[in-house]
């Protein structure tokens, strides 16, 4: 294993980061402020508590996976779609690291960004709401694989995106969509049964679930299957990254 | 011994366009070889498929003996390539860059060799600069500098002194001769023959996808350059003399010039004969010049021919 190659790609990514810090954090923590504010004590004083948790506090889970989601697949998309537009992405072709390597230090670097983004909305929430967290180990180890599974979903992107309008169009018009309809803001046994059982199609349903759970012991799906389900996911993306390197596929003539 | 091996080479394009048809090419360990072609004549392709940029069609590339398709992380450990156009990430500072492509090839960080490498190439005042804030020249030297971080065995210098001043040019060249020196094989792609011609122990020819040939520079120039002596007249003549027929003499359209073709290896040039020949016909001589073919004029008259043979073939 070349890990001075992982190490190498990995401070390189992370370093990009450091240069626009003050953007990375404070866009995240201040869009999150805003629903705190609306949604958590503004409205969410007027809702009823559901499974006996304040609605300020129920959405924090949702909220948090929204940022992760957004800034895992956008970080792990530019991250490779940056150099392949600029065409340094010849030296990574041509260095001898392989596709184990290559994903461990962009997707590592972008996992990190989504992770920490993570970590700092949750400290923001203790701001607005009075909180406990029920299964803290579990909620770390949750919110690690799907920053991992969706860096690796963005790692893709990156490479198949042909311009800077299709690398934005998942992000924008796929995510927001299923997070918002994913069970962010309400509990899915809220719904009327027919909606119920659209919304189980919706992957984000059971990330939200499983998220939501390790904070309030309360889940709309089983946890087993939600985390069956993430990893499913991760091995997917896994898989398909390898046939991208192995074929060259966008990535070499 | 042979550094690079190419096997039987093609490699075919989706579109369908044949970059290289079956090329064979060897380069042996610490040579320079020229590369000369004209554009899309498969240079830069064949550049690419040893570094692992393209897929190969057919056939087979080994470096110190590792195939790169079989071993690519054994046989990229000893290439470097410095692509044809400058591609840096802009707002990243000198030394981070070149840091990175040392990185990549597993090598522990190395300031002394970074801080050799960038005084090198005069970018050691230039390391916390960004790359977007550098000159042409600068972000060339840059790309070389990366190139060198991690001490090749092989290095591409694809079209290197495009688009850059004389001074960085002269500076580049200066640099291929330590580097060859220090034992690196390198292989060249350049537009400005005279280079190739200054530099290179070895010339290949591309065109179409096909090598025309590969040869030591001097052998290919002896073989192939003509001498020519250029006889001016000081009074217009009608026609060559008649006991000069025989020779390979041609008149000008004034009638001002006499050109002899003659092989400068030859003991006996025919020079004195044809001399003494003029001076019996009483023709009066004004001045004396003798000229070698360029390599830019055996490139040219073998990139002509390949082209005619190709034409001739497709007309027939």
């Amino acid at each position: 294993m070349n890990y001075q190659a992982i190490k190498t790609i990995y401070l390189f990514e992370m370093n990009r980061t450091f240069r626009t810090l003050v953007q990375s954090i404070l866009s995240p923590v201040l869009t999150t402020s805003l629903y705190f504010i609306v949604f958590g004590s503004a409205i969410g004083s007027r809702i009823q508590t559901i499974d006996d948790v304040s609605y300020g506090a129920f959405i924090i889970p949702g909220l948090i996976m929204l940022s992760v989601l957004m800034q895992a697949i956008t970080n792990g998309s530019t991250g490779i779609y940056f150099p392949k537009f600029i065409g340094t992405v010849y030296e990574i072709l041509s260095a001898p690291v392989t596709t184990a390597e290559i994903i461990c230090g962009y997707v590592g670097a972008a996992a990190t960004k989504a992770f920490a983004i993570g970590m700092i909305i949750l400290a923001t929430a203790t701001l607005f709401v009075d909180f406990h967290i029920a299964h803290p180990l579990w909620m770390v180890i949750f919110l690690a694989i799907t920053c991992i599974s969706f860096a690796l979903f963005g790692f893709i992107i990156g490479i198949l995106a042909r311009n800077f309008e299709q690398l934005n169009l998942v992000p924008m018009l796929v995510i927001t969509p299923l997070v918002f309809l994913g069970g962010s803001f309400y509990s899915i046994s809220m719904l009327p049964p027919f909606w119920q059982t659209v919304t189980l199609f919706n992957p984000v349903v059971y990330l939200i679930s499983m998220f939501r759970w390790s904070f309030f012991g309360t889940a709309d799906v089983d946890v087993v299957i939600s985390v069956a389900a993430i990893i499913v996911f991760m091995i997917v993306n896994i898989f398909i990254i390898y046939r991208i390197f192995a074929t060259g596929y966008r990535l070499k003539q | 011994m042979s550094l690079l091996k190419i096997n039987a080479l093609t490699k075919s394009y989706e579109n369908g366009f044949q970059a290289l048809k079956s090329v064979d090419l060897e380069v042996r360990e610490g040579e320079i070889l020229a590369l000369l072609g004209p554009n899309g004549a498969g240079k830069t392709s064949l550049i690419s498929a040893t570094c692992g940029l393209t897929n190969i069609t057919s056939g087979t590339i080994t470096v110190g003996g590792y195939d790169v398709v079989k071993q690519p992380l054994e046989a990229r450990r000893q290439i470097s390539l410095v692509p044809q156009e400058i591609m840096l990430e802009p707002f990243e500072k000198v030394i981070t860059t070149v840091r990175l492509s040392r990185g990549l090839f597993g090598l522990a960080p190395d300031e002394a060799h970074i801080e050799k490498t960038l005084r090198r190439l005069s970018l050691w005042d230039k390391r916390d600069t960004r790359n977007m804030a550098l000159s042409g020249g600068m972000k060339r030297r840059v790309m070389i500098a990366k190139a060198l971080s991690h001490s090749p065995k092989l290095l591409f210098l694809d079209e290197p002194s495009a688009g850059v001043d004389v001074e960085l040019r002269n500076d580049m060249w200066r640099l291929v001769e330590e580097l060859k020196e220090q034992g690196v094989t390198i292989i060249l792609t350049t537009h400005y023959i005279e280079e190739a011609e200054e530099v290179a122990d070895r010339v290949a020819i591309i065109n179409h996808g096909d090598i025309l040939l590969v040869e030591e520079k001097a052998d290919l120039m002896a073989r192939l350059g003509k001498k020519e002596l250029i006889i001016e007249l000081q009074e217009a003549a009608k026609e060559i003399p008649a006991g000069l027929a025989d020779l390979a003499l041609s008149l000008s359209d004034d009638g001002l010039k006499l050109t002899y073709s003659y092989d400068a290896k030859q003991e006996r040039t025919g020079i004195t004969n044809l001399l003494s020949h003029l001076s019996d016909a009483g023709m009066r001589l004004k001045d004396l010049q003798t000229h070698t073919s360029s390599l830019e004029e055996i490139f040219v008259s073998l990139v002509h021919k390949d082209e005619d043979d190709n034409n001739e073939k497709a007309s027939s």
